[in-house]
């Protein structure tokens, strides 16, 4: 998205501070998603919370890039797969295989979903979860050359499809306020 | 800076995802083709995270701590008749294993008994989990100066949790027994038959390669086995327990679900070499 700066008009002044909160606006999406990443590792003794770390990943990789793609380019997505495959232990490349697809599909369906309701992008965002998690087992077992359960796969599909709203909400907010660059 | 035209540029734009999609692929070959490449990025990443998951620990154990207390308030007096009962059958094996102890010193003092030498061990604490959906892993926080090598075996209160496989500046990654890629020699203890646990990745490992005649009966108590030099004997591994289909499966005794603090134990054995060091050796000739 080009910002105000592109067009002519009054602008503020370009202070020091105020190139800082654009930037710290501008690169909210990468740095939440991060953090959130990193969070999901903490030490919080819930059962299965490995899973927790692909969920919240590819449900932050959808939202900005369905709604601010341009604080979410794909080099981003990029350095976000590789830290998810390196946090997660996934074989290398597939955390960014994955994170890619979901960036490009949300890219693909920018038009026709940015208009519709919350219900409509959560249902799109359920088969795009577990389209991501088809894919992250098929690449894991053919790097592995093993056969895997499908389970785990599952159970991220219906993971990512049940704590979407939870994620979408706040990051919704967030979206509004503190990540706008025209609030600057 | 390089100046392009807007066509020029848009047509870079779209370009980039394409480019970074084959990027991933050449990731996954790099991956395959140098396979320590990963390990030690992921153990360079642990150990500039540590730090933080270390100092998240404390108060998210206090905040577990109180969450278990409020249930536990609930089922309090159930619980102390059920301790009372466990306490006296307790008491009761006690005695029996005060008394065995004496007669084993006995015997072996008749025996001229070469003692084992007791293993050195750091008792370490769990900082994170190190593992992923197709990887079960736990991460340790060393000291900065730290003496782990690969191959320790990593024990808790109950049983036995896994093996170090790799170790960084200030961490080590333990393979836990339910992992998919851990293989553990073990004993049958009542048939003193020989087995291999295999994890699945799922909380219960399986049994395989049991001799014909002796399969593992149920609430059979399984052990380590000293065989291939990888583990000593006898440490408790966790009790045989058949599925609906009848496989066998393996309770693990460790909370493996819950670790909080392990034992690390260096027993001196290398029996099998690590891949480092086989590459080093590699490089070598």
């Amino acid at each position: 998205m080009a910002y105000s700066e592109d067009r002519p008009g009054i602008r503020p002044r370009q202070s020091w501070g105020r190139r800082l909160d654009l930037a710290a606006r501008h690169s909210f999406p990468a740095n939440c998603t991060i953090l959130l990443m990193l969070l999901c590792q903490a030490p919080f003794g819930v059962v299965d919370q490995a899973e927790l770390l692909p969920v919240v990943t590819l449900t932050c990789v959808w939202f900005w890039s369905l709604f601010r793609p341009a604080a979410m380019p794909p080099p981003v997505v990029f350095a976000i797969g590789l830290l998810l495959d390196l946090l997660g232990y996934f074989p290398l490349g597939v955390g960014v295989l994955t994170a890619l697809t979901v960036h490009g599909l949300a890219l693909r369906c920018r038009r026709g979903l940015a208009p519709q309701g919350f219900a409509v992008i959560w249902l799109v965002f359920a088969a795009v979860a577990a389209l991501a998690a088809a894919l992250a087992w098929a690449m894991t077992m053919l790097l592995t050359f093993r056969l895997l359960p499908p389970g785990p796969a599952l159970f991220q599909a219906v993971l990512s499809a049940a704590l979407y709203p939870a994620l979408a909400v706040p990051l919704a907010r967030a979206h509004r306020t503190i990540a706008d660059p025209g609030r600057a | 800076m390089l100046r392009f035209s807007v066509q020029t540029r848009q047509a870079l734009a779209r370009l980039t995802l394409p480019v970074l999609v084959a990027a991933s692929f050449g990731l996954m070959l790099l991956g395959k083709a140098d396979a320590v490449l990963a390990d030690r990025a992921r153990i360079a990443l642990a150990d500039a995270l540590v730090p933080i998951y270390a100092a998240l620990a404390q108060p998210l154990a206090h905040v577990r701590a109180a969450v278990a207390e409020a249930g536990e308030l609930w089922s309090l007096r159930a619980e102390n008749t059920r301790l009372r009962a466990e306490n006296d059958q307790l008491r009761r094996w006690q005695s029996i294993a005060l008394a065995l102890d004496a007669e084993n010193r006995r015997l072996k003092a008749n025996l001229h008994w070469i003692p084992q030498q007791a293993p050195s061990y750091v008792t370490v604490p769990v900082v994170a989990d190190a593992g992923g959906e197709y990887a079960k892993a736990v991460l340790l926080a060393l000291g900065p100066r730290h003496s782990v090598r690969r191959g320790e075996i990593a024990l808790d209160e109950a049983g036995l949790v896994g093996r170090v496989t790799e170790v960084g500046k200030r961490t080590a990654r333990v393979l836990l027994i339910t992992d998919m890629n851990s293989r553990i020699p073990v004993i049958l203890e009542n048939s003193h038959a020989h087995a291999i646990l295999v994890g699945t990745n799922g909380p219960y490992p399986r049994l395989i390669y049991w001799p014909e005649g002796t399969p593992p009966q149920e609430g059979e108590r399984i052990v380590t086995s000293a065989e291939a030099n990888v583990f000593p004997a006898n440490l408790p591994v966790g009790t045989v327990r058949h599925t609906a289909s009848g496989v066998p499966e393996v309770v693990p005794a460790a909370h493996l679900n819950r670790l909080e603090m392990v034992r690390l134990f260096d027993y001196g054995l290398n029996g099998i070499v690590p891949p480092e060091a086989a590459r080093v050796a590699e490089r070598a000739h």
